[in-house]
């Protein structure tokens, strides 16, 4: 059952993936980004992430996709369409890029598999559930990070006001 | 572990088929008698002013930015709420600085004036 | 039952005080009518001063804090008082700036008090998280205010290049991170030396300390890694590009330090080879590109890439005696390059309209002091004696030769006689061509008097009298090895 789930989830998360590579239109692009981010979430669950799958529904497929709207709307790049000069070159980039990527991904990810780290969460999860490994660690080992976290928030808050402001002006 | 996301996935199924039925079914059982203002785009009862792709102003971008802020201070507040009992009061405090630096945050963003629209 | 961690907050005291400056900054400033940013510049000025004090017990204690997410020994002790410098003299120069540019932008001194707090916390992390957070802090801060400048489209543009060049040498950072994670299963430095001591480490680990090192050598515009450094220099205001040159890059290099000494010192044959490459790349390609500069910034921009070329000799040396050589060269390059742009601002005038080399011609004529004090830091720059620059590259020099690394300490004299061109064809501008038009007085403000006056004495200070400083850091780096 978690096997068939996981193998239509990763399907519908990669094909999607396909489509904001390779759709024309930038609106497009970012609805199939939507729906990765979706497809990533649905996979964290079958992980028993679900903190992780909620951070990726409400910060991602949320927030910073509007974002991406916002960004789309306001520069109209919904008319734009890439000027077909190079396009010899950029695929040649692309692919010399992805064969990379690939070249060294694929020893990477199999090196984890035999890594420490997998057994020791394993262990864990079955008395806690993931929510509250991550709040325990977040909020004794982590807590100097968490609060200056908050002043690099503020940082955003500050930069986006006075850049902002002042192009409405 | 998995059994308990059943009801959603039974939510998500029959909200799937109403939503899909009602359009279906209207498309299929309605009579359509298509007049010229019957097909203009509803905007609200009024009288639709251009088209739809228009250039948005700056301002939406602002607040978009200031929404993903404070997206991730609510974020740190779900496992928090999670454990709080079990943290006591040290768990009060480490949120209470966290919330008041925001806080302080949200006092500039409103005097500032981001939040108003003219 | 989940166990409280103790909560020491003496030694992060320094970077809280500049934080709850800038915070008090932001909201305070909201309710001042006029003149909020001389007043946010006082309040920052006075929490700089504050956190000196603060700082002063760092020196004396070895200890990690907050779970280990911290280390407080003398290294933070060092680079603490660096910071602050730095962050002192960009105050100091930045306040007539500021009224001059007709910006009452208080937010300026919050950005600068932030982006402190955020280099504070890189200095000091025992942890990759911490630094990341603390990095994070820093550049979005500095990405603002490279485009605070809203009437010049260069600044606008170099804000964007820094972002985007920023953020994807920060992504690289954080994927390396990831990856020591995933082969190591832990993010703090003891951790991650613990399994890299052990000898069993997988491709995974070796991957993930390679990005590290190109998200650092980006931070610290190494070559070839240094492509956005000459636009941001050039189109953010000259306080803040000094502040850039100076600040960022010595918190970069001392994250960069600790991390691959502390932990990654078992790889340290494999990553010195790369740095060995990165070192002559930067030092030859940023010599040669700032000989042909007009833009005094420009040119600057290029020789600091240069410098960091020379600041990793000494981390390619790999002793005691190289890492304090980096400590002494920061301090030297922090008050030489602080004090070089301070001039930069100030003969730049209204709109930063005169920073060609050419708008320095004949400066010895109109104002003979402002001259002297430009020749002395373009001396320290190059590295001729007295000056503190000197001092620091013969350190680092001798580091490496006494480890063996005879061809790049030969390549390093090579490109730094080479740069004595460039920075000599300021002073021969100064002093022996006559200006083409009458210049108007330059409009001295006493901060920024103060700012070139102590930068002047402590680049002949240190210079001349050396061996204390050069004691206290070797004294500051023991905790390293």
């Amino acid at each position: 059952m978690e096997a068939v789930l996981f193998y239509a989830l990763a399907a519908v998360t990669l094909i999607s993936g396909v489509f904001v590579v390779f759709l024309r239109r930038p609106i497009h692009n970012v609805l199939f980004m939507i729906l990765t981010m979706i497809g990533l979430a649905c996979l964290f669950i079958l992980l028993h992430a679900e903190f992780l799958a909620m951070v990726q529904i409400i910060v991602y497929a949320g927030a910073i996709m509007v974002l991406f709207l916002f960004v789309i709307m306001l520069l109209n790049l919904d008319e734009f369409v890439m000027p077909p000069e190079h396009r010899r070159v950029r695929y040649g980039i692309g692919i010399v890029l992805a064969m990379m990527l690939v070249v060294f991904l694929i020893p990477t990810s199999r090196s984890i598999i035999s890594s420490p780290t997998a057994q020791v969460v394993a262990t864990d999860s079955a008395t806690l559930t993931n929510t509250e490994i991550i709040a325990r660690e977040l909020f004794t080992t982590y807590l100097l990070p968490f609060e200056i976290a908050s002043i690099l928030l503020l940082a955003a808050i500050v930069g986006t006001v006075i850049i902002g402001k002042r192009s409405t002006k | 572990m998995l059994d308990s996301y059943l009801p959603v996935l039974v939510i998500l199924l029959v909200s799937i088929f109403i939503g899909s039925a009602i359009i279906v079914l209207s498309t299929i059982l309605g009579k359509r008698f298509p007049t010229a203002i019957k097909l203009m785009p509803y905007e609200c009862g009024m009288d639709p002013i251009g088209g739809a792709r228009r250039r948005f102003s700056v301002k939406f971008f602002i607040i978009g930015m200031l929404f993903i802020v404070f997206d991730i201070e609510l974020i740190f507040l779900f496992p928090w709420a999670k454990i709080y009992d079990k943290l006591m009061f040290f768990g009060f405090v480490e949120m209470l600085l966290f919330v008041v630096i925001l806080l302080a945050g949200l006092i500039y963003v409103w005097k500032k004036g981001a939040l108003q629209w003219e | 039952m989940i166990q409280i961690p103790e909560v020491d907050l003496s030694g992060i005291l320094p970077a809280i005080i500049l934080s709850a400056a800038g915070v008090v900054t932001m909201v305070a400033g909201l309710f001042i009518k006029n003149r909020a940013a001389t007043i946010g510049g006082i309040i920052s000025a006075a929490a700089v001063l504050l956190a000196f004090a603060a700082n002063a017990p760092l020196r004396a204690i070895n200890k990690v804090g907050f779970v280990s997410m911290v280390t407080l020994d003398g290294y933070t002790w060092f680079f603490n008082l660096l910071i602050l410098f730095a962050l002192g003299m960009t105050i100091l120069t930045s306040l007539r700036y500021l009224s001059d540019e007709g910006m009452d932008l208080y937010e300026y001194f919050v950005l600068l008090m932030f982006a402190g707090t955020g280099m504070m916390f890189m200095v000091s992390g025992n942890h990759l998280l911490t630094i990341f957070i603390g990095l994070e802090t820093l550049s979005i801060s500095v990405y603002v205010l490279t485009g605070v400048l809203s009437k010049s489209s260069k600044s606008s543009e170099a804000a964007l290049k820094y972002l985007i060049l920023g953020a994807f040498s920060s992504g690289l950072f954080l994927y390396g991170a990831a990856l020591l994670y995933g082969a190591s299963g832990s993010l703090g430095l003891p951790g991650l030396a613990k399994y890299f001591q052990s000898g069993s480490f997988s491709l995974m680990g070796v991957v993930g300390m390679g990005l590290l090192l190109v998200g650092f050598a980006f931070k610290v515009a190494a070559v070839p890694f240094h492509m956005w450094t000459p636009d941001v220099y050039e189109g953010a205001p000259s306080p803040i590009t000094g502040f850039m040159s100076v600040g960022v890059k010595a918190a970069a290099f001392a994250a960069f330090v600790r991390v691959f000494f502390e932990s990654l010192n078992a790889l340290q044959v494999n990553w010195t080879n790369i740095l060995w490459i990165l070192a002559v790349l930067t030092m030859v390609l940023g010599n040669l590109a700032a000989l042909i500069q007009d833009n005094i910034k420009r040119m600057l921009a290029y020789s600091s890439i240069a410098h960091a070329g020379y600041i990793l000799i000494g981390m390619i040396a790999g002793s005691p005696d190289g890492v304090s050589g980096i400590l002494y060269y920061l301090l030297a390059y922090t008050f030489t390059n602080l004090g070089a742009f301070g001039i930069v601002t100030l003969v730049g005038r209204k709109g930063e309209a005169n920073v060609y080399l050419d708008d320095y011609r004949g400066l010895s004529r109109t104002h003979p002091a402002l001259a002297v004090a430009m020749a002395i830091f373009l001396f320290s720059l190059a590295g001729i004696p007295p000056t503190a620059g000197f001092v620091g590259k013969f350190t680092i020099f001798s580091a490496a030769i006494k480890a063996g690394y005879i061809w790049l300490v030969i390549i390093g004299v090579l490109t730094s006689a080479a740069s004595v061109f460039y920075y000599f064809r300021v002073v021969m501008k100064m002093y022996m061509e006559s200006p083409d038009r009458e210049p108007e007085r330059l409009r001295f403000s006493p901060s920024m008097s103060l700012a070139l006056v102590i930068s002047v004495v402590i680049v002949l200070y240190i210079g001349i009298f050396p061996t204390t400083y050069l004691n206290l850091a070797s004294e500051s780096v023991r905790t390293l090895f």
